[in-house]
């Protein structure tokens, strides 16, 4: 088969940006460690969320508070159910300079969970618990949104993350 | 040879009603359009925001299903007869398609319809998208069911013309337009298994109570089994418009009929397995399975840069044909005054920007910062929105002739409502994909919330959803134009003389330099099978052994499904 001389530098030169665009990505992955949402959270009754085992002893329903409940040094962890049209709790509060493992799982339909200016960004299916990690190092105030459809009332489902400055930090430390 | 129209009354009629058809959704889905352009901004609301999602879901099933289809089988119709010169083998049955399509699309519009009135409960407000648990009635899904297998006989039809071709030309390389058609139709079968799994087995019996629950993850794994690849199947009949009918145009001759068979090749192996792409922020599919689909979409990036090669190459061999000269200044002996040529041009350079965000996209990571904002309408607005819509509006220009016997209206019109639409969708698309970056989400009636502030780096978000609006007026008056002109041109408003037949020109590079391996289609499709296998049986056996074929709360009501779970269970929990 006959290739112009153009078309093939074309090919190689494609083949190497298509390359060069896995091997970032893997880097993101591998090197910088962001990690993608994935399997880790299991499955979930969506009629008996409150129940669900985060590890021994401790239940979605333990940690769908307000207030980051602490796990060790500057691990924190919160529960958080999507339901049409509102996030529960709603504020959430979070130390500042925290890790903060999010487990967000719906009893009703799919939902979305993002953090406006962020990229703390998931998907939220019933039946399904959503586990991500986030930290949280300047004080401030975030909103979040629903951004997956959810039927008539879409629109006003929103919460609030706020970051407390470790001197006002309240909750649980 | 005479114009199509005179050759292939009968197949003429089909293609003209599949046009008709696309141009009605198009109308519909684009005045849906201009109402959410308008609302969601703040400019205009003259619907409730719950009303919105209907709107929502007319403007995403019009265009993306019924106009884009529509227009994809009458133009394979027309490539088929015209390029085996052949007539169909039996026009009943190629008529019989259109029927079984047209009953679809009346059944879900129906079911869609309902959702505007409050007379009768039903209603389809479940997006394009239409994931569990969220539940449309089941007119949707059974018209939903009802058009994709009437685009499965269509593909039959075409396959039974190559057939018979085939044993009145033995030996004889398969001519491009057709080679085009089977492969895109090979790569539809294998796409929309996911979808028809999921209607008919798991949303239909559900919407009908025989079910009591869904497995939400399994349903919509299925469907972007089947909503990525779909994307193709828009594209593909674009792909071979920029590879027959815009070198024609620009003067010239493809460059390489051999590449041409290879891009097409290619999009039969690798559209499918991508899908979870799309589901890159969903939790219950592991981090691998992720990362596989993100490699395989980062390789279908290949048959898109080489088609960027070969139209540049084909419309630069064309414009220095007409005279043109230099590195650049060949640009200006190409026809800008022919609204086909223009608008496929625009078109092109579009789908390049489109191609970038679409790169964005696909890097897994980077997606959570774009994942469900405006970003991503932003993105498809610009592949399905300008490249596949305003080069199917450009081709119509000179498609229509062959398929009508009548002339254009007015080639000035149609250059300006090619321009037109260019010029709204820079406004619309660009400003969708800034305030998308700024975390604006997308399908959403009323994006002002009362806790959540949106920034965007440069201007203001006011600034921007000012130009989104515009851009949505600007798309609305060249959606009208195009279609009076379409209207016009169809009833010979004018009464102009008959147009002369069009005579696409060979391959500069011709099919006898292509390798006989790439006529082996049972070859692509085995492989295509081979890497959906390989992507998809491992996300879908860990998926259903964890929650089941139904999710965790089903209960299944219906006798003959429990044993067709009790069959099919064991094959797959084999998950690890």
């Amino acid at each position: 088969m006959e290739i112009h001389r153009y078309e093939k530098l074309w090919f190689v030169v494609s083949m190497l940006l298509i390359i060069g665009f896995i091997a970032t990505i893997t880097y993101g992955a591998v090197g910088a460690g962001i990690q993608m949402v994935d399997d880790e959270g299991g499955t979930v009754d969506p009629d008996n969320i409150g129940d669900y085992e985060i590890r021994d002893g401790v239940t979605f329903e333990d940690l769908q508070e307000p207030q980051a409940q602490h796990v060790e040094g500057n691990e924190y962890e919160v529960a958080i159910q999507a339901i049409q049209f509102a996030f529960i709790p709603n504020p959430v509060e979070v130390p500042e300079n925290s890790e903060v493992t999010m487990y967000i799982t719906s009893p009703d339909v799919i939902h979305g969970y993002k953090l406006a200016g962020t990229n703390v960004n998931t998907m939220v299916i019933p039946g399904e618990m959503t586990e991500i990690t986030v930290e949280f190092d300047e004080p401030g105030e975030y909103g979040a949104v629903c951004n997956e459809f959810c039927g008539a009332g879409h629109e006003e489902m929103e919460g609030i993350l706020r970051v407390v400055p470790e001197d006002e930090w309240e909750g649980d430390a | 040879m005479g114009l199509f129209v005179d050759d292939y009354p009968d197949e003429a009629w089909v293609v003209r009603a599949a046009l008709a058809s696309s141009f009605l959704a198009l109308l519909i889905g684009g005045l849906m359009g201009t109402i959410q352009a308008l609302h969601r901004t703040g400019f205009l609301q003259v619907i409730e925001n719950s009303t919105y999602y209907t709107v929502l879901t007319l403007h995403g099933v019009s265009l993306v299903i019924l106009f884009t289809i529509f227009f994809l089988v009458g133009f394979y119709q027309w490539a088929i007869t015209d390029s085996l010169q052949r007539p169909s083998e039996n026009i009943r049955l190629t008529k019989a398609w259109y029927g079984l399509m047209v009953l679809g699309t009346l059944m879900a519009s129906i079911a869609i319809l309902g959702g505007f009135t409050d007379v009768t409960d039903m209603s389809a407000d479940v997006l394009f998208t239409f994931y569990a648990p969220l539940e449309a009635h089941p007119l949707f899904y059974l018209g939903l069911a009802t058009f994709i297998i009437g685009t499965w006989v269509a593909g039959f039809d075409w396959f039974r013309s190559w057939w018979a071709w085939r044993k009145d030309n033995p030996g004889e390389r398969t001519p491009l337009r057709t080679f085009m058609v089977l492969t895109t139709m090979l790569m539809w079968y294998l796409a929309t298994i996911g979808v028809a799994v999921a209607v008919i087995f798991f949303l239909l019996p559900w919407s009908l109570g025989l079910v009591d629950s869904v497995n939400a993850l399994l349903t919509r794994t299925l469907f972007w089994f089947f909503g990525h690849p779909v994307v193709y199947f828009w594209l593909m009949p674009v792909y071979m418009m920029w590879y027959v009918i815009l070198p024609k145009l620009s003067g010239g001759r493809l460059f390489s009929d051999p590449l041409a068979r290879i891009v097409f090749v290619l999009f039969l192996i690798l559209s499918v397995p991508t899908g979870i792409h799309h589901q890159y922020l969903d939790p219950g599919i592991a981090e691998g399975f992720k990362y596989l689909a993100m490699t395989n979409t980062m390789f279908l990036l290949l048959p898109s840069l080489l088609t960027a090669f070969t139209v540049v190459a084909s419309m630069e061999h064309g414009a220095r044909q007409r005279g043109g000269t230099g590195y650049f200044r060949w640009l200006t002996a190409l026809p800008w005054d022919k609204p086909a040529f223009t608008g496929m041009a625009l078109a092109g350079l579009m789908f390049a920007a489109a191609g970038f965000s679409g790169m964005v996209n696909a890097g897994m990571n980077l997606n959570y910062l774009v994942h469900n904002t405006m970003w991503v309408p932003g993105h498809f607005h610009l592949t399905v929105g300008t490249a596949v819509a305003l080069t199917f509006m450009a081709v119509t220009y000179w498609f229509l002739p062959q398929i009508t016997g009548n002339k254009v209206f007015s080639k000035r019109l149609g250059l300006w409502q090619v321009v037109l639409w260019f010029v709204g969708m820079v406004f619309m698309a660009n400003a969708m994909h800034r305030v998308g970056l700024g975390g604006e989400p997308r399908r959403t009636a009323d994006p002002f919330y009362d806790g959540v502030v949106f920034d965007t780096a440069l201007g203001s978000i006011s600034e921007l959803h000012f130009q989104i609006a515009l851009g949505g007026v600007l798309l609305t008056v060249s959606l009208l134009m195009f279609i009076a002109h379409v209207a016009l041109t169809w009833f010979d408003v004018a009464n102009r003389s008959t147009p002369e037949p069009e005579v696409l020109p060979p391959a500069l590079s011709g099919p006898e330099h292509a390798p006989a391996v790439l006529e082996n289609l049972r070859l692509w499709t085995g492989i295509a099978i081979v890497l959906i296998v390989l992507t998809y049986t491992l996300p879908l056996a860990s998926i259903i052994s964890s929650s089941g074929f139904f999710g965790q709360a089903g209960t299944i009501v219906a006798g003959m499904l429990d044993l067709v779970i009790t069959v099919a269970q064991p094959l797959l929990e084999v998950g690890p």
